[in-house]
């Protein structure tokens, strides 16, 4: 999966937030809505698509989409 | 399997959450958590009272049920009467039941009513007993701080009966149960009981509460609760349906603990499970913690989704960590 369908994916999970809307530079605290909820989309999210279960502790390091993405791929590799 | 529940009757709105949470509105409380109505025990009800409540309903329900047969009566809360003796025999006398009956208290939590099956298919099997009632019942607003928005959104108190004779004791498959004490701080009443007794320092910090949070203060740390969830439920499912020799697709009907909208929405789409095969009844009641599961098979059935000889998987789990599953045939 590329940065871009990443990003499509998360836009495509908050129903706050309009297409096209997010980059990969993005901070994901400053998502529209962003709530301790979001997180847990996210991590659900994540682990749908990749298999991989992030914890809350490497959500809380994280800033914009684009760690959340290469964090997820260091998992896969 | 015959069921019968009860509910008590002060209702929480989302209406009513977004008044005492005004920065949250009504529109908030359902999209967040999914769940329309809570029910709130009285203030002199516990665990045993919403329990007797929903077994009287059950012999009113079930007229022809030979409750002077009952030898077994298991009883599952976290809301115990008191220390000793226990709460189960507590309800044993005031349902009149007879005295040749076994008493049996079990503070299991959301796979309370897996267990509960375990033992009553056990007994029953077994030749120990012939006729258990299973009595779910709890309170976890007892012990939810007036503050904490998110669990007041969730939970409910309620209790439920269930009868395991023979014929339904024959209709109860095989069982997968796990345990990871490593995951108990991550939904706790930490106060309130034997290790921590509530002190003079507690009494201070909560006079202003109901009771002065008495019983205790849930915790939940939403986050890892869920992550177990996904982590958990999916190998749970996996071995439940080995132990039953069963493939994915014979399912009828899947129902889980329903421990929250978002949890049960991240499970189906994780397991692929069907939406017609998927059964949820959490957005008019809440989270019930032990009685999730009776209280949503009996609205199944009454709702026509569950009918006889269908094949049902159903999971527990929750606090502590604990997890277990079966499959039934409705009967």
């Amino acid at each position: 999966m590329e940065i871009n369908e990443f990003v499509a994916l998360i836009e495509g999970e908050f129903e706050e937030v309009q297409p096209g809307t997010l980059t990969a530079e993005t901070s994901i605290k400053d998502i529209e809505g962003w709530s301790s909820m979001h997180a847990l989309i996210l991590i659900a999210l994540v682990d749908n698509h990749f298999d991989v279960l992030l914890t809350g502790a490497e959500m809380k390091d994280l800033t914009t989409i684009q760690e959340l993405f290469n964090l997820v791929q260091s998992k896969l590799s | 399997m015959i069921i019968s529940y009860y509910l008590p009757p002060i209702t929480l709105s989302n209406l009513a959450l977004s008044n005492l949470f005004p920065e949250k509105s009504e529109e908030d409380f359902l999209k967040n958590f999914g769940i329309k109505n809570r029910f709130i025990r009285q203030s002199h009800q516990i665990g045993s009272d919403l329990g007797y409540e929903s077994a009287q309903l059950f012999f009113e329900e079930f007229d022809s049920v030979p409750k002077e047969k009952i030898d077994y009566l298991i009883f599952c809360t976290e809301g115990l009467d008191y220390k000793c003796p226990t709460s189960a025999s507590v309800l044993h006398h005031r349902l009149g039941l007879k005295t040749e009956c076994a008493c049996l208290d079990m503070p299991m939590g959301c796979a309370g009513y897996i267990y509960g099956l375990s033992l009553a298919k056990s007994l029953v099997l077994s030749g120990v007993a012939t006729h258990v009632l299973l009595i779910v019942a709890d309170i976890p607003t007892s012990v939810i701080h007036s503050q904490d928005f998110d669990l007041r959104a969730i939970f409910s108190d309620a209790g439920a009966t269930t009868l395991i004779s023979k014929k339904e004791a024959e209709c109860i498959g095989g069982f997968v149960f796990g345990s990871d004490g490593s995951g108990a701080k991550n939904l706790i009443v930490e106060h309130g009981s034997t290790r921590k007794p509530i002190d003079s320092e507690w009494i201070e910090k909560y006079k202003d509460e109901p009771e002065y949070l008495a019983h205790g203060r849930m915790t939940m740390n939403g986050l890892e609760i869920a992550r177990f969830s996904l982590q958990r439920v999916p190998q749970l499912l996996e071995d439940v349906l080995a132990k039953n020799n069963l493939a994915f697709e014979e399912v009828d009907l899947f129902v889980f603990h329903q421990a929250s909208k978002f949890i049960l929405n991240a499970l189906k789409r994780k397991l692929k499970i069907p939406d017609e095969k998927f059964y949820e009844y959490i957005e008019e009641v809440g989270n019930t913690v032990s009685c999730t599961i009776p209280i949503a098979l009996k609205n199944a059935e009454k709702e026509g989704v569950l009918k006889e000889g269908m094949k049902v998987v159903l999971l527990g789990f929750g606090v502590g960590y604990s997890w277990g599953g079966t499959v039934i045939r409705w009967s």
